[in-house]
């Protein structure tokens, strides 16, 4: 009936049974609370329903934000593991306990904190910036959100029943195949990146298609802000890189469910072909998040140091460059695995040359600073921490480009210092950046300053402590992924201080929650209007937050910087009457086919197959139902439209 | 988009698949000496790159006017398949060279050091 | 044309771009791991020229059919549009039922996809289009009853575009199948 499900997957070890409780009670408590405030009706038809692309984004920004809360507590249960460890059994956490933590804080922040964060942003941003009123496809787009929730889920899951893969974040077999790990933690894995990623590819052709054919009249390529270019970018990557995690994954799940043979060690499987193909994805994933990063800096740079963009075309086409070289570079990853010196060579003279596009927009982006009239506001000082550690971590990483010099730095924790430097430094100080950016143009009002400028410093201090040490700890010959440290090494001072830099981290975070609360009850006074940055691009040119059609008339666009032509010139879109709005109805079929999803995924990680069976034609017929249903558009009359843009005037 | 399309187009498919069998029949009644293995394999790739064409162009219309901002992302499709395949190969068989795998051992077991016996001990 | 046929057939352009890249990874596998017989057959052991090339003319005449159903479609004819997507389905089932011939047939000699690797990617690759055509011919029934029941409009039109290319695109990925796969199993 339930597979390999029994009363006993829900009994852990009592270091296991905490976190197992705090999802429970995380889970009643959240029900509760929306009882207690007879929130679901509101909950329904406000968030789950809805198709619109601005709510959809703010739940991508909610659910990154919860899982940063879980990926961070892993993060920091691993620098105190590190922290006390004296040698073999010591510490408080046991060897699969570590390895499933590490395995788990990877794969959340990569899949469930920073791609959310950018769906997030780009969800809330692209639309307004080619001043269309949604995506190309909203009821795909609500589909693809409810997908990447599930799969959140299905991951958080595994903290209750079972565990959770102890393999790191890309489950290199022989260890990943069911020889090695016969339990459900590899399945864990694969189903929750499996659903993840299709809603990740659904949501990458829905944004090209809406960039390519929804801008307003007269924007042409070369008039998009480079925020939509860089978007353009990451989603061509994921159209294009993600097929192949879906294979990889579907070859490792045939492995572990049929018996194949593709990655075992018998039979002729060949594990190097798996590290191959996930890497042929990976690599482009990493500029998936960073590229959506630069672009948003690109927007608040000029307006920050309130001059035009240096070198928008010299932009533009180092975008571009990166997107193509990020699918020639993947060997970097396992240069050691055995290649000749030819294959080698030529992938490390590859990696080095994606740093020249990556340097034009550095250089780019401080001649565009260089005699403006900076002004030094939170997402500024953003920009300012992001160039500082993002230039160290481009430096580092070109070193280890260097096959002989990778041969020693190859999985230690110089790399982990590396990578933390770009996907911090880089990409999670780039988003930060970019929600204290737009986040005026969807609450309405901004953030603190004081407090945001207090998280700031907490966060830069925090990851250097944090970090810096690990390089000259990757030098001093420590590898990764160690629950244990042998107190002779030498090691442990530089460890402590790590996790001294966590817990300066942590302190950020909390200053980023009371600069929320700060800002919500201060909403009054931070109240901002369209444009409260004097910005550029066409989405400070409607209210904040926006009405559900964007914008009540479509935008003429005259050139790059579409709204601050319109300002220079004193012309205005905005007509006196209005006209009717078609609009995409709401739906909860999104919702319903994310969660008939997540019990597919789970029926195939429990082995039900019965639930399975049934899941699996209830999605296609969902689908079928809503083929054949007419009522996906309603109008918004211009009466309506009329009161909702008075309501504004008046406030 | 016409009839005279689709039937040139899939003439075309019809003689281009055949000629493939065609050529093989011919490789083994000349005792595989005309065309030899080489010959065939080019001529092979040949046809099924000949055949991509003309299914793009009077299947799938690829160009016409209606579906010209299909073409960008083709070409990046195709240079991405390239890349992907062309590469793992390459790599795969570096690898395979410099691991010193050669052909005796890659038909029992390419990437691992650990025959079925050693397992089950 | 109501603004929304060009997103949709661009985005679908889009998803079947995504999957050149799906089948460039199985075909990739496979090339990698075709050798790896370990004992077992390869696809040299077993392949029947005249069996495949006939799963070929199939599925390239349902090519033409589909093609033919949507020239009657933009006519405005019903009746032959349904007749030839009819036609499509009829040639889609054959096409399956002699892949599921030639599949059982293996596994029944113990030549099944967990026999050797190069089994494995072999089942994996083509087992992946046949599901492809699997999911096609549910689809064709759909429109098919979209089309039998509303008739023929911008909405029915679009989506028997999409079903076209979508078939089209399966034809093609097919023909890499019937050269990398069979053909070159011949050498």
């Amino acid at each position: 009936m339930f597979g390999l499900l029994t009363f006993q997957s829900f009994i852990h070890g009592p270091i296991e049974t905490i976190p197992e409780l705090m999802v429970v009670g995380g889970g009643v408590f959240a029900v509760l609370l929306i009882t207690y405030f007879k929130a679901w009706g509101k909950l329904y038809r406000e968030w789950i329903v809805t198709v619109d692309a601005k709510k959809i984004g703010i739940m991508y920004l909610v659910l990154a934000f919860i899982m940063l809360f879980r990926g961070g507590a892993d993060a920091a249960m691993m620098r105190a593991q590190q922290a006390i460890s004296m040698g073999p059994g010591t510490g408080y956490l046991a060897a699969d306990h570590y390895a499933q933590i590490f395995t788990a804080h990877g794969v959340i922040m990569i899949f469930f904190v920073a791609m959310p964060m950018m769906f997030g942003l780009l969800n809330l941003v692209v639309p307004l910036q080619i001043g269309a009123r949604d995506v190309a496809f909203p009821f795909l787009n609500s589909v693809s959100f409810w997908l990447t929730a599930a799969a959140a889920m299905l991951i958080n899951f595994s903290l209750v029943a079972g565990e959770f893969a102890a393999t790191g974040w890309l489950a290199y077999p022989p260890l990943s195949e069911l020889q090695y790990s016969p339990g459900v933690g590899v399945d864990y894995w694969i189903w929750a990146l499996q659903i993840a990623g299709a809603g990740t590819l659904m949501a990458g052709i829905n944004f090209i298609t809406t960039i390519l054919k929804m801008r307003a009249p007269g924007m042409k390529l070369m008039q998009m802000p480079i925020f939509v270019w860089t978007a353009l970018g990451s989603m061509l990557l994921v159209v294009f890189a993600f097929p192949i995690l879906t294979v990889t994954l579907g070859e490792l799940s045939l492995d572990r469910l049929l018996g194949m043979h593709f990655f075992t060690t018998d039979l002729g499987g060949n594990v190097m072909m798996y590290v191959n193909l996930i890497w042929a994805w990976g690599h482009p994933e990493v500029y998936i998040l960073i590229l959506p990063a630069f672009g948003l800096f690109s927007e608040l740079v000029p307006v920050f140091s309130q001059k035009r963009l240096f070198g928008y075309t010299s932009m533009v086409i180092a975008t571009m460059c990166i997107v193509f070289f990020s699918f020639v570079v993947w060997v970097h990853h396992f240069f050691t695995m055995g290649a000749g010196a030819d294959v080698n060579a030529f992938f490390g003279i590859m990696t080095m040359v994606i740093a020249i596009p990556t340097g034009v927009k550095v250089f780019n982006w401080l001649f565009t600073m260089f005699r403006g009239r900076i002004i030094f506001s939170t997402p500024m000082l953003w920009f300012m921490g992001f160039i500082s550690t993002f230039i160290i971590g481009g430096m580092t990483g070109v070193l280890m480009a260097v096959p002989g010099a990778d041969f020693e730095l190859h999985n230690s924790e110089f790399l982990v210092a590396h990578f933390h430097n770009m996907v911090i430094g880089g990409v999670l100080f780039g988003f930060f950046a970019g929600i204290s950016y737009w986040f005026p143009k969807f609450a309405g009002f901004r953030l603190d300053e004081a407090w945001g400028k207090r998280a700031f410093w907490a966060w830069v201090i925090g990851f250097l402590t944090a970090f810096m040490p690990l390089y000259a700890l990757g030098i001093m010959g420590m590898t990764r992924r160690l629950d244990t440290i042998d107190p002779s090494m030498g090691w442990h001072p530089l460890l402590v201080v790590a996790a001294l830099g966590a817990c300066i981290i942590g302190l950020g975070v909390l200053f980023q929650v009371i600069q929320l609360i700060v800002s919500i009850r201060n909403r009054e006074r931070l109240a901002a209007g369209g444009d409260p940055w004097n910005g550029r691009t066409l989405e400070w040119a409607t209210h904040s937050p926006p009405p559900p059609y964007n914008f009540a008339h479509i935008p003429q666009v005259a050139g790059r910087d579409a709204f601050w032509i319109m300002k220079k010139e004193g012309t205005s879109f905005q007509k006196g009457s209005y006209e009717d709005i078609h609009m995409p109805t709401d739906t909860p079929l999104g919702f319903v086919i994310a969660v008939v999803a997540g019990a597919f995924g789970f029926a195939m990680i429990w082995h039900i197959w019965w639930l399975a069976g049934i899941s699996l034609p209830i999605i296609i017929a969902i689908i079928i139902a809503r083929s054949l249903s007419t009522h996906i558009e309603h109008v918004i009359p211009s009466s309506e439209v009329a009161r909702i843009e008075a309501s504004y005037k008046q406030s | 988009m016409t009839l005279r399309s689709y039937i040139i187009g899939y003439i075309l498919c019809v003689l281009l698949t055949v000629a493939a069998p065609a050529l093989l029949w011919l490789h083994v009644y000349n005792h595989h000496r005309f065309p030899t293995h080489l010959e065939l394999g080019i001529a092979f790739a040949i046809f099924a790159l000949i055949q991509l064409a003309v299914q793009l162009i009077f299947f799938l219309h690829v160009g016409e006017k209606d579906n010209r901002s299909n073409l960008p992302s083709l070409f990046l499709a195709l240079i991405v398949v390239c890349i992907l395949v062309g590469g793992t190969l390459w790599i795969m068989q570096n690898l395979s060279a410099n691991m010193q795998m050669d052909d005796s051992i890659n038909q029992t077991y390419i990437g691992g050091t650990i025959t079925p016996q050693a397992e089950n001990d | 044309m109501n603004a929304e046929t060009p997103k949709v057939t661009f985005g679908f352009w889009l998803y079947l771009m995504s999957d050149c890249v799906l089948f460039a990874g199985l075909f990739a596998t496979f090339a990698v791991l075709r050798g790896a017989t370990f004992g077992a057959a390869g696809v040299g052991d077993f392949l029947d020229i005249p069996f495949v090339l006939t799963e070929t003319m199939l599925l390239l005449t349902s090519s033409l059919t589909i093609g033919l159903s949507l020239l009657f479609a933009r006519a405005n004819n019903r009746l032959l549009t349904l007749a030839f997507l009819a036609a499509t389905l009829a040639l889609g089932f054959s096409f399956l039922g002699m892949e599921v011939s030639e599949f059982g047939k293996l596994i029944y000699e113990n030549n099944g996809p967990n026999a050797s690797a190069a089994l494995s990617s072999f089942f994996t690759l083509v087992g992946t289009h046949g599901l492809h055509v699997l999911f096609g011919t549910v689809w064709m029934l759909v429109v098919m009853a979209h089309v039998a029941v509303r008739g023929l409009n911008e909405s029915t039109n679009r989506k028997l575009t999409c079903l076209a290319l979508f078939w089209h695109f399966l034809d093609l990925i097919w023909i890499f199948i019937f050269t990398i796969v069979y053909l070159f199993a011949a050498l």
